[in-house]
């Protein structure tokens, strides 16, 4: 593309900052506890402020309302949008794009502002104007253009409830090295190892090998853990290990809620475990439902694979 | 015994940015915004500052921060080390620095972008291999990787240890809210919860639910320290160093000291409360308001026994009395602390403590305060000061 044909092709993106996508359009079904209901088994979030009518009559609102991230969701086309849908100003922009080799697309980022609440029996109105296009940029995925559309949802009594900020990067496909792109086939998240240094090396081998030491002082005989590179007892530096039968004690324990981690499997519970050698590790507890652990219970831990990476010391109900 | 340097320096300046959870602008913005509100609320020039104490975890250099203000030369700058630990670390930093005349007028600041920029909550992940990072390594495999989870493992314990049970920690939390509900500046201003609210809310790490747990927040907050010669001079009432220490306990670790002979207390706040009781010659028949650090609301708890409040296991009791609130017995948290007010890591706190000396806080008691409490985070190593009216 020449200057003056890049000249020409930006004047017609940029002429389209400002144009409407659609204008101000009541949703099809207005807020209802069905559509509440499905969104937040889905999402997981169990407050019980959309969810819980008995709850929420007694709430300082006296009523559920929507999510306010589900604003977007009432003004859907629904199944229709399979039979595909009028042009607007965002498709002709797209359609735009494409034709000059912008054909790759990449949503980045939405950025929601609430302003008010909306419950069952309310109607969602929504507008939607594309509010700003990027110079043109170097990115990784090759050169393009951000654009970001911005929606505005009110209440039927014309409120403003919230905003939508949507951008999208459309760019020029380029090719990736194949090392690149086998690194994008999709790998199943494991936990998060330690990392390994001259210090604690060596405990983690004797782990992946299916056995917990514990490092004990060559000179007083101290038993310590974690492992450390002088005894805190008698400042010796050789020391050996002994391997622990893993019985033990837990001393406290919780379970992780929030936020869940990828690798790792819930429910999931951490314990503080007093092993029969004396010293005390931290572990996960499991075999059992969380609400039976408890302070005091006797547990024996076992070195098993967790997940495709890694070997971890896991506790039981002794 | 440490040395006594009991009102060798005074807070004469202090400041806050707007607290927000996207600021849109920099941390050394932040930082700049606040450090030249608490200039100015004292009524110095940029040029006047000789001294910076921050933490090891700002992103703020010194050098960066001094140019961006205009300030002259720097004679002094120390950082402290372990996150919540170091707020009040860096007013002792800067009161070491005045007392042995390394510098005469030192700024304590903290700025960061904690909510739009690195959350803290996102827990640790070690992707590189320093004692540190090895030290999180026997942790992360299991899942024990947030702030929430290790402060946790010991509040379960303590809670069993004492009997402690959930209406205390809804004391903490419920009361802080009250005076954030009521401080414009808070980001929860106007907004309270009920007891209903507060159990009906997701468990974080049991038996942590969320409003036990502070929010985080974009901000920034500095407070100027300066000599008590200097102080006498200036626009505002002096707000003198009774009293402040630190200390990290025998045994420690960064949020997981979960090896010690019994692991449900806070030794290295009982050493620094001592140390700061021993240097002001006060005790807490004394302080009148506290400023105590809560990241988490159980921590508050631990703190109170720590600084002999009342005894140990004793906190439940002694705050469902109403003792938090502001007609009670030690007003505390007033500006809503860092669960209703801000994240500054507890320089919003100092910043709060002394209002209260001040007597200008958004909630000040009717009382007299003459001496007001402020603390460092617990679970790492930390710290306490008492901060009094200039005599
Ligand atoms: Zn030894």
């Amino acid at each position: 593309m020449t200057t003056e044909e890049l000249k020409a092709f930006e004047d017609e993106i940029y002429a389209y900052v400002g144009r409407e996508v659609c204008p101000p359009t009541p949703a099809k079904d207005d807020v209802n506890v069905a559509m509440i209901r499905q969104w937040a088994e889905i999402i997981g979030d169990t407050n019980p402020a959309y969810t819980d009518a008995d709850w929420a009559a007694n709430s300082a609102r006296g009523h559920t309302i929507a999510p306010p991230a589900m604003m977007y969701v009432w003004g859907q086309e629904g199944f229709a949008v399979t039979t595909g849908r009028a042009p607007d100003a965002q498709s002709d922009l797209v359609s735009l794009f494409n034709e000059h080799g912008y054909t790759g697309v990449l949503g980045t980022n939405v950025k929601q502002e609430y302003f008010k609440e909306v419950s069952p029996g309310d109607n969602v109105v929504m507008e939607m104007t594309i509010d700003n296009i990027s110079e043109r940029k170097t990115t990784g995925r090759g050169p393009g253009y951000f654009f970001e559309t911005l929606a505005t949802f009110s209440n039927q009594h014309g409120e403003k409830i919230g905003t939508q900020r949507f951008k999208v990067l459309k760019f020029i496909p380029q090719e990736q090295p194949a090392a690149v792109a086998s690194e994008e086939t999709l790998q199943v998240p494991t936990r998060i190892p330690s990392p390994r240094g001259h210090d604690n090396k060596w405990w983690w081998e004797a782990c992946d090998a299916g056995k917990v030491l514990i490092q004990r002082c060559k000179s007083c005989q101290t038993l310590r853990h974690p492992p450390r590179p002088m005894c805190g007892k008698c400042q010796s530096m050789e020391w050996d290990s002994i391997e622990s039968t893993l019985e033990g004690e837990i001393l406290s324990h919780t379970q992780l809620h929030h936020p869940k981690i990828p690798g790792y499997q819930y429910p999931l519970v951490c314990a503080v475990i007093k092993l029969s050698e004396g010293t005390n590790f931290v572990a996960n507890i499991v075999g059992c439902e969380p609400s039976d652990i408890h302070i005091g219970m006797k547990v024996k831990g076992a070195v098993e694979q967790v997940d495709e990476k890694t070997m971890l010391p896991q506790f039981y109900p002794a | 015994m440490v040395a006594n340097v009991k009102d060798k320096a005074v807070i004469v300046g202090i400041g806050n940015t707007t607290f927000s959870k996207d600021s849109g602008v920099s941390e050394l913005s932040l930082a700049v915004q606040a450090i030249k509100a608490a200039i100015d609320d004292a009524g110095l020039k940029p040029s006047d500052i000789d001294g910076m104490a921050t933490f090891t975890m700002d992103t703020n250099d010194e050098i960066e921060v001094a140019r961006a203000l205009g300030v002259g030369e720097l004679t002094f700058y120390g950082r402290s080390h372990y996150g919540g630990g170091a707020a009040t670390s860096c007013l002792h930093q800067a009161t070491m620095a005045i007392a042995t005349g390394m510098a005469e007028t030192v700024v304590v600041y903290r700025a960061l972008n904690g909510r739009s920029g690195h959350r803290f909550s996102g827990g640790v992940a070690g992707d590189i291999t320093t004692a540190d990072a090895i030290h999180w390594g026997w942790y992360m495999p299991y899942g024990l990787l947030t702030p929430a989870s290790w402060v946790a493992m010991f509040t379960q314990r303590w809670m069993h240890n004492t009997g402690v049970t959930k209406d205390a920690l809804f004391e903490v939390a419920h009361s802080t809210r009250v005076y954030g509900a009521n401080n414009p500046a808070a980001f929860f201003y106007g907004r309270e919860f009920d007891r209903a609210e507060y159990d009906a809310a997701r468990m974080i790490a049991d038996p942590l639910q969320l409003f036990d747990c502070c929010q985080e927040s974009d901000g920034g907050s500095a407070v100027i320290v300066t000599t008590p010669e200097r102080a006498r001079d200036l626009r505002q009432p002096g707000v003198s160093v009774r009293g402040v220490a630190q200390c990290a306990a025998e045994d420690q670790e960064q949020m997981t000291s979960f090896y010690r002979e019994e692991f449900a207390g806070i030794p290295e706040m009982e050493t620094s409360a001592k140390n700061v009781y021993a240097m002001s010659g006060l005790s807490a028949d004394d302080i009148d308001a506290a400023v105590i650090y809560d990241a988490f609301s159980p921590i508050v708890l631990w703190q109170l026994e720590a600084w002999g409040f009342c005894g140990f296991g004793e906190s439940g009791d002694f705050v469902k009395d109403g003792a938090l609130r502001t007609d009670g017995r030690l007003p505390t948290n007033t500006h809503g602390g860092q669960l209703s007010e801000a994240y500054i890591h507890g320089v919003n706190g100092i910043v709060e403590a002394t209002r209260l000396v001040r007597g200008s806080s958004v909630n000040q008691p009717a009382k007299t305060v003459n001496h007001a409490l402020v603390t460092s985070g617990v679970g790492i190593p930390t710290g306490g000061a008492i901060l009094g009216k200039m005599d």
